[in-house]
């Protein structure tokens, strides 16, 4: 009997990694797995430990993603760096996904997000309030809106306050030095 | 396969001087030190508000913001206060909404008028129909806020940025950048921090 529970509940969690349905049995272990999930430990960083992250000298590309789960755009091209991120993580590229949201969000929109979406690439949390100062180490001509974007190596660095679609994306990736 | 050949050089040439255009948008949108020119957009309240229905203004804080996204909210209080404590000494504020309501339902003038009743807003909040004027501002997110002051030569941008230091808190606010400059401006003397910057959701077209 146990062994048949077991069984069961392997089958019903396969089927969910496979497809979301709106079986409530199913949307049920769909949630314990989210809930198993979002112990997830979220590195948070303020300017000074952040910087580290835009200013690495090795030989890989690095492609630094600042978004929130509020913000409608990044959201949208969320998917776009994940396939980069795919497609390219043997190539010597990461991507790294630098969340704004608020810290009294971390457990509850930005964890679940990152558990429900199954992001596979580096998510950080960026919490510091000195703005006006940040916003123009990480590049002057940056206004302070997101989406947006710094694609670096130790050659080039290009930064975008824009969305992508993945082909715009990964050209920009292709032409960087 | 001739016509091919002509037709391609041009779509491409065209691709590549609309991305410039598009790019280029805010280039020539005013900064500090312009005068800008007088707008006349919808209230909440459906009537149509100029700057200069404001005959004993001495200038304006001018805040381009929306209901949908968190900065904004985060601010809204801190809005209200600004127009409290500025608009009996000749500074009152002036929000705009310059989101496009059909990518953001949530920014609709009906979804406007309930925030501004639930608020209480006690100034204007204007839509920025067929979002013609926010790219005269080269506002490129909400919050993004400007002071304006009344002089003889018209209305001229003297601050562009944040309001304060500290968008996600408000309990952390250290330095207070846009009341500084309309107090230095009250006190006839310059702004002496004219830009500063702060995060914020990209206005959606």
């Amino acid at each position: 009997m146990r062994g048949t529970i077991v069984i069961l509940s392997l089958l019903l969690a396969t089927a969910c990694k496979q497809k979301e349905t709106t079986n409530p049995k199913q949307v049920a272990s769909v949630e314990a797995k989210t809930n198993e999930q979002e112990a997830v430990d979220l590195e948070v960083y303020d300017f000074e430990g952040f910087k580290a992250f835009l200013n690495k000298e090795d030989d890989k590309t690095y492609v630094i993603n600042f978004w929130a789960t509020w913000c409608a755009p990044c959201v949208k091209e969320l998917p776009y760096f994940e396939e980069l991120n795919a497609n390219y993580k043997d190539k010597n590229l990461e991507v790294i996904l630098v969340s704004l949201d608020f810290p009294s969000m971390y457990d509850t929109k930005l964890k679940p997000f990152i558990s429900a979406k199954r992001l596979k690439s580096k998510v950080i949390a960026l919490n510091d309030p000195s703005e006006n100062k940040w916003i123009n180490q990480v590049d002057s001509s940056w206004s302070g809106s997101i989406p947006a974007t710094i694609i670096y190596n130790k050659n080039e660095r290009k930064f975008f306050e824009r969305s992508f679609t993945y082909e715009t994306l990964e050209q920009e990736v292709k032409h960087l030095k | 396969m001739n016509t091919l050949f002509k037709i391609v050089p041009i779509a491409v040439l065209i691709v590549i001087l609309s991305a410039f255009a598009s790019n280029n948008t805010h280039d020539d949108a005013y900064d500090v030190g312009d005068t800008i020119e007088d707008f006349s957009l919808k209230n909440v309240d459906g009537k149509q508000v100029k700057l200069s229905d404001f005959d004993a203004a001495k200038g304006f804080i001018l805040t381009f913001t929306c209901n949908t996204c968190p900065y904004s909210v985060a601010y809204e209080d801190r809005i209200i206060a600004l127009d409290k404590k500025y608009a009996s000494k000749g500074y009152p504020v002036i929000a705009i909404n310059p989101n496009n309501p059909n990518t953001r339902p949530g920014d609709s003038f009906e979804a406007m008028q309930k925030r501004a009743k639930e608020k209480g807003f006690t100034f204007p909040y204007l839509v920025d129909e067929g979002q013609k004027i926010y790219p005269k501002f080269g506002a490129t997110k909400t919050p993004h806020n400007y002071v304006i002051q009344k002089t003889k030569k018209g209305l001229v941008i003297k601050y562009i940025g944040a309001i304060d230091d500290s968008s996600r808190n408000p309990d952390a606010v250290k330095e207070k950048y846009l009341e500084t400059a309309v107090d230095a401006l009250l006190a006839g003397k310059e702004v002496k921090l004219k830009k500063t910057k702060a995060i914020g959701c990209s206005i959606k077209v």
